[in-house]
């Protein structure tokens, strides 16, 4: 292999494919040849098969809806505040001042660590999982966007002052596009993370979601069913990922980014 | 009548960390009058850009005024249009969408700005490009929309930092007489900042030469050579002459600019 040297795209997805056909196989290997006890590790085929009836015979739809309604909404009231938050303190120093010692604080609290916390103050109902949502994607929103916000090239910022721009303007029409593309992978990622959340708060005080099947399904120590559930999470949050890399290519064609 | 006054403008910078303050530039005046074409020549940090920010209003001198019309700079505005040596385009907005900015933020009617812009996309030679994005063109296209976006805006004065130092030889000629000829159907009054010498004289009706750091006014030398300017007059005798001049006096501060010096070079 040449360093840096550029492969070809039919390559590069038969590489990819082949790893997990080369997982599957090992996973197989170990499982069907008996190394693994069946109630430690499930087969593949077996975890298709409970795949299959947590579907069709348990209504599993129902949980994926109901955890994909819980991050998108949790997500969604995070960014609708930490967005407009980010983008004051990286455009107003003063304001920046004010709140980045506690941003930068509260960033580094594990929003898991909060659960018990938040089933004593909200209960275990639907707002209890927002709120562990919000708490992980929150702090890390605010930052990312005043860093981005706060990064804009300085030499654009004096272009538009010399082209009759107020300070206003500044904001409004050299800030903000500035910072989209940015912002936008910044939401981008931070959904990702907000995924690994939800499942947590739904492991404890849950009577639906991904989560719950899975503590369902360690109660009956059904392995596949477990895997199954993981890799239901692993898809959804590989399609949003790739469903929002799409929209901001669209919605930003100027950016390289 | 546009007069701008530089009036003893000098420029300190405090100094890293407690250390030595630079003196960027030393108590500096200077008289441009409309239709005036005023290159600044001079070698690297005698504090040419810095001056040309200053009147921009994008720095504040610690001494001195800068006036407009008798009117104090007190900050940048849209009657002192500049273009920057980075190239400073809006990578989200069109050529044409650039062009506009200052008209959209004057509120001026649409149909106007589409107007205003469609007409110096011609002049600048872009006709054809109005809806590329600035990363899909050459550093010449880049500067030419630049150039246009400050000029739409019909600014009192035309500030231009090195507009062309990182073109290539070639461009740079072309760019030059392109800049030239919409000088000479508008007559803008125009503050240019270049270290060549033969863009300085070809470009000029005046040529204020700058000392090295701390920078100061060393020289005013009138170009009398007529309008419109040929290319062709940059090998002419009174060309020559000039630049002949002009070398021998940047020289000598090239080589005060020299952090240690090369006892290879004659003074």
């Amino acid at each position: 292999m040449t360093p840096l040297a550029p492969i070809a795209p039919r390559r590069r997805l038969a590489l990819g494919v082949a790893f997990f056909v080369v997982f599957v196989a090992l996973w197989s290997i170990a499982t069907f040849g008996g190394f693994v006890p069946r109630t430690f590790l499930a087969n593949p085929w077996a975890m298709l098969e409970e795949g299959w009836s947590l579907f069709t015979r348990y209504g599993f739809a129902r949980d994926v809806a109901i955890t994909v309604w819980r991050v998108v909404g949790g997500f969604m009231i995070a960014a609708a505040v930490a967005v407009p938050l980010g983008i004051a303190m990286g455009a107003y120093k003063p304001v920046e001042a004010f709140f980045e010692p506690f941003v930068s604080f509260a960033r580094y609290l594990p929003a898991s660590a909060f659960i018990p916390l938040l089933i004593l103050w909200a209960g275990i109902g639907e707002l209890q999982k927002l709120l562990v949502i919000f708490i992980g994607s929150f702090f890390q929103i605010v930052l990312m966007v005043a860093v981005t916000v706060g990064g804009t090239r300085r030499d654009l910022v004096e272009a538009a002052y010399t082209l009759g721009a107020d300070a206003r303007g500044v904001v409004r029409r050299v800030l903000l596009p500035s910072a989209a593309p940015a912002i936008a992978e910044t939401l981008r990622l931070v959904l990702g993370w907000a995924w690994t959340y939800v499942i947590v708060a739904e492991l404890i005080g849950a009577s639906s979601g991904i989560g719950h099947m899975i503590t369902d399904s360690q109660a009956l120590l059904n392995t596949g069913q477990i895997i199954f559930g993981i890799i239901v999470i692993g898809v959804i949050g590989l399609v949003s990922d790739f469903a929002f890399k799409r929209a901001n290519q669209r919605l930003f064609p100027w950016s390289a980014a | 009548m546009t007069t701008l006054m530089l009036d003893g403008v000098a420029r300190t910078f405090p100094g890293v960390r407690g250390g030595v303050a630079t003196i960027a530039l030393h108590p500096t005046s200077l008289r441009v009058d409309t239709n005036d074409f005023i290159t600044i020549l001079g070698p690297s940090g005698c504090g040419k850009s810095t001056l040309l920010r200053i009147v921009a209003g994008l720095d504040r001198p610690t001494s001195g005024r800068v006036l407009l019309d008798d009117v104090e700079v007190v900050g940048p505005g849209r009657d002192r249009g500049m273009v920057f040596q980075s190239y400073t385009l809006f990578p989200w907005l069109s050529v044409e969408d650039n062009i506009r900015f200052g008209l959209r933020e004057r509120g001026l009617p649409l149909a106007q700005q589409r107007d205003i812009a469609a007409h110096y996309i011609a002049r600048v030679g872009l006709s054809g490009f109005e809806r590329h994005y600035p990363r899909m063109l050459s550093g010449g296209m880049q500067q030419r929309t630049a150039i246009a976006r400050a000029l739409a805006n019909d600014p009192r004065i035309l500030l231009l930092d090195e507009p062309f130092g990182a073109l290539d030889h070639q461009t740079r000629g072309l760019m030059q007489e392109l800049l030239l000829s919409i000088w000479e159907a508008e007559r803008k009054t125009v503050l240019f900042v270049t270290h060549d010498i033969e863009e300085a004289i070809f470009m000029a009706n005046r040529v204020v030469v700058m000392t090295a750091r701390p920078g100061r006014i060393k020289d005013e030398v009138s170009v009398e050579l007529g309008h419109p300017r040929h290319y062709t007059m940059k090998t002419t005798p009174a060309f020559s002459a000039l630049k002949a001049h002009l070398t021998e006096e940047t020289r000598v501060e090239a080589l005060h600019a020299l952090p240690t010096p090369l006892p290879a070079l004659q003074p």
